[in-house]
């Protein structure tokens, strides 16, 4: 039965039945798995405020908008609206324009021993049993409609595998938006592999103009004894509406870290859901949520602890200025035989405004019984006694301000990873607060 | 000492201020000269820190009447900073911490806007390390803190003498020390007290509040003034503060006010 939001929306099944059409060739399992996701999407329909992981985030807005996928060219040639970080010799991008590789935006194919970086659409074409065991088995698509209709619709993204013992330099996926002309919508859709001891950096910066949706997913798995620095650096238009789910699936002993920025748009969400499912791994994730004029961003954690002696470390911080909101929720659940498990959440929000707003609500289920687990989270404004004694000493009161906010930052910028995630998100950071003295 | 043939460098007449409400200062006046250093003893509760905050411009202060000259010009009507970089200095009580700015990049930034201010150029790194080397050496602080974040994680004794070290590099006219002895045991009290000493020359000024007259062995004031209840009752040298010791401020507390200003000049 479709949901009331979605029946209004033919294009939609138009969209998925233009899919099966042209992507006949799919294998059964793929077939079949679009067919269902689909069907759940329109089961579930969009959220509303009576779901409770959305209770704070309206996405009616999205809901209303009649999106429409890009069929153009993604290589028509435009002048680029952002610098485009090439691959140099040690690393490699591979760009996607309103969800499509773009070559424009990629730098030559990788050449990296053992390690594959692709459009997942040719993977889709040529070798879709590369991605069976994993497509659409970390990410929760039959809970989440936003990654079923991804799941249903998602036509290219980057595949990433690095094999066995290979390590690889950073790879950066680009994801440009444009909504120029009617409202555009993209799905990419990521897959990124590492087999046992593999090494890799991913950083995925989202970037645009104008009213795009940008519905990511993102699937990852790291393999026993891998290491995965992940960064994702959203910064679109203030119009530009983004939902991401970032799924991993940690094994034995790996190692994952998470940095993760957001500079705002209309609607930004982004999912992160980490499922231990080996004893000994490790999991770090770091986010800076900066919200100003009416932007909503939305950070949803969830660290599963599902296996003993996994350790798990978050920290993320919120500055929200203007009538900007912010919302955190981060989930830490331990399951019954997951002993040993030590966990630590922190969340710090910042608010600027009076008419800023920040909901924070960290959630620890704890199960078993030999634990160690920690969190908290505060909200608070720039301290009235710092800001006097900054200014008795002749630093300007903008400045003082932006000094503190940029302060207040720092200590979870500087745990970023790679160094160029680092820098960009500070220069990012030095764009919103201008007057922070040099 | 100074002679007073130009205009003061201060000038406080009838100072009254409220804090929530409630008012601390009920009329104070004081005029300091160029050069002289006037000790403000008094009390709990007397009003002496919040005339440090009043003139160093605190939010919250709330003056109701009377009037500051600095180098004859209204301060009451600059904003903190602009105060700062005209040369007032208030050397907190309690020094505040903040995380995540380093002493180094804060001094820089306090030291350039000061300096532009003046029309003077500014400071690059390695002129200012050249300057912090040589001011951190005046009241023995540790390099190490100079590049650690802004009083964090100091002891009492660190934050007083960043506060003295912070003055150094930032030279201005008019200092005032807000009860840097308190919580100084002897030794770091001798280190604040000389460098604070190694400060003064003729053109800068000093009003150092205290509740304790030890202070006053080390940084001897040309001039102290007893506050009592918002007013000051009694100026004079610094016998006066023997005096104080001994006796205590009973007996001034019943005593009425001066009629006239008193000060450098009186």
């Amino acid at each position: 039965m479709p949901s009331p939001v979605l029946s209004a929306d033919t294009d939609l099944a138009a969209a998925f039945a233009d899919l099966r059409r042209r992507t006949g060739g799919y294998p059964a399992w793929l077939g079949g798995l679009r067919e269902r996701a689909f069907a759940r999407f329109q089961e579930l329909g969009f959220p509303t405020s009576a779901d409770e992981s959305w209770k704070h985030t309206n996405v009616a807005p999205i809901a209303r908008i009649p999106w429409e996928p890009v069929p153009s060219d993604p290589d028509a040639a435009r002048p680029l609206p952002v610098s485009v970080r090439r691959g140099d010799a040690a690393g490699v991008q591979l760009g996607f324009s309103n969800g499509r590789w773009s070559r424009a935006l990629s730098s030559a194919p990788a050449d990296f021993a053992g390690i594959d970086v692709l459009p997942i659409a040719d993977v889709l074409r040529d070798h879709p049993e590369w991605l069976e065991p994993h497509f659409g088995r970390h990410a929760a698509w039959e809970k989440n409609p936003f990654t079923a209709w991804n799941t249903a619709l998602a036509e290219d993204g980057a595949f990433i595998r690095v094999s066995r013992g290979a390590a690889s330099g950073p790879i950066h996926l680009l994801f440009l938006s444009e909504g120029t002309g009617a409202p555009t919508v993209a799905h990419p859709r990521n897959l990124i592999l590492l087999e046992s001891g593999a090494q890799a950096t991913v950083v995925e910066t989202y970037v645009g103009e104008g009213t795009t949706l940008t519905n990511a997913v993102t699937e990852i798995s790291v393999g026993d004894g891998a290491f995965l620095d992940h960064a994702k650096i959203q910064r679109e238009s203030p119009d530009a509406f983004h939902v991401q789910s970032i799924a991993v699936t940690s094994q034995r002993s790996s190692q994952f870290t998470s940095s993760s920025a957001s500079f705002g748009g209309s609607i930004a969400r982004t999912d992160i859901g980490v499922l231990f499912a080996g004893e000994g791994g490790d999991c770090t994730l770091n986010g800076l949520f900066v919200g100003e004029g009416s932007a909503l961003l939305d950070t949803h954690t969830t660290v599963d602890h599902a296996t003993p002696h996994c350790t798990s470390r978050q920290v993320y911080k919120g500055i929200l200025d203007g009538r900007s909101r912010g919302v955190f929720h981060g989930t830490v659940l331990v399951r019954k035989d997951a002993q040993k498990t030590d966990a630590i959440q922190s969340n710090k929000n910042l608010l600027l405004s009076r008419d800023a707003l920040v909901h924070s609500t960290p959630a620890l289920e704890i199960f078993a019984d030999d634990v160690k687990c920690k969190h908290g989270s505060t909200i608070g404004q720039l301290d009235a006694a710092a800001l006097f004694y900054l200014r008795s000493r002749g630093i300007g009161e903008q400045e003082a301000r932006a000094l503190l906010t940029w302060a207040f930052a720092s200590d979870v910028v500087a745990r970023f990873k790679p160094q160029i995630v680092r820098e960009e998100v500070e220069r990012a950071l030095s764009t919103r607060l201008p007057g922070r003295p040099r | 000492m100074t002679e007073h043939s130009s205009s003061p460098l201060l000038q406080i007449e009838n100072l009254h201020a409220s804090v929530g409400g409630n008012e601390i200062l009920r009329g104070v006046n004081l005029t300091v000269d160029a050069g002289t250093v006037h000790a403000v003893m008094g009390p709990n509760g007397s009003g002496k820190s919040t005339l440090a905050h009043v003139l160093a411009g605190r939010p919250g202060y709330e003056v109701t009447a009377g009037r500051v000259l600095y180098k004859g010009r209204d301060l009451l009507a600059m904003a903190p900073e602009i105060r700062a970089r005209e040369g007032v200095f208030l050397a907190f009580q309690y020094p505040v911490e903040v995380p995540g700015v380093s002493n180094v990049y804060f001094l820089k930034n306090a030291l350039n806007a000061v300096r532009r201010h003046r029309g003077l150029p500014e400071l690059d790194a390695m002129d200012l390390l050249a300057l912090t080397k040589e001011k951190a050496k005046l009241v023995q602080i540790d390099e190490e803190l100079v590049r650690r974040p802004v009083n964090e994680g100091f002891s009492g004794g660190e934050k007083k003498r960043n506060e003295i070290f912070q003055m150094a590099v930032l030279d201005p006219t008019l200092a005032i020390l807000d009860e840097t002895d308190s919580g100084l045991d002897i030794d770091a009290l001798r280190i604040v007290a000389s460098g604070v000493n190694a400060l003064r020359t003729p053109q800068r000024s000093m009003i150092v509040v205290t509740h304790y007259q030890r202070l006053l062995n080390y940084i001897v004031p040309d001039y102290l003034h007893v506050l009592v209840d918002g007013q000051i009752v009694r100026s004079g040298g610094k016998d006066l503060a023997l005096e104080l010791e001994e006796r205590g401020y009973a007996w001034l507390e019943k005593e009425p006010a001066p009629p006239a200003p008193v000060g450098a000049g009186a």
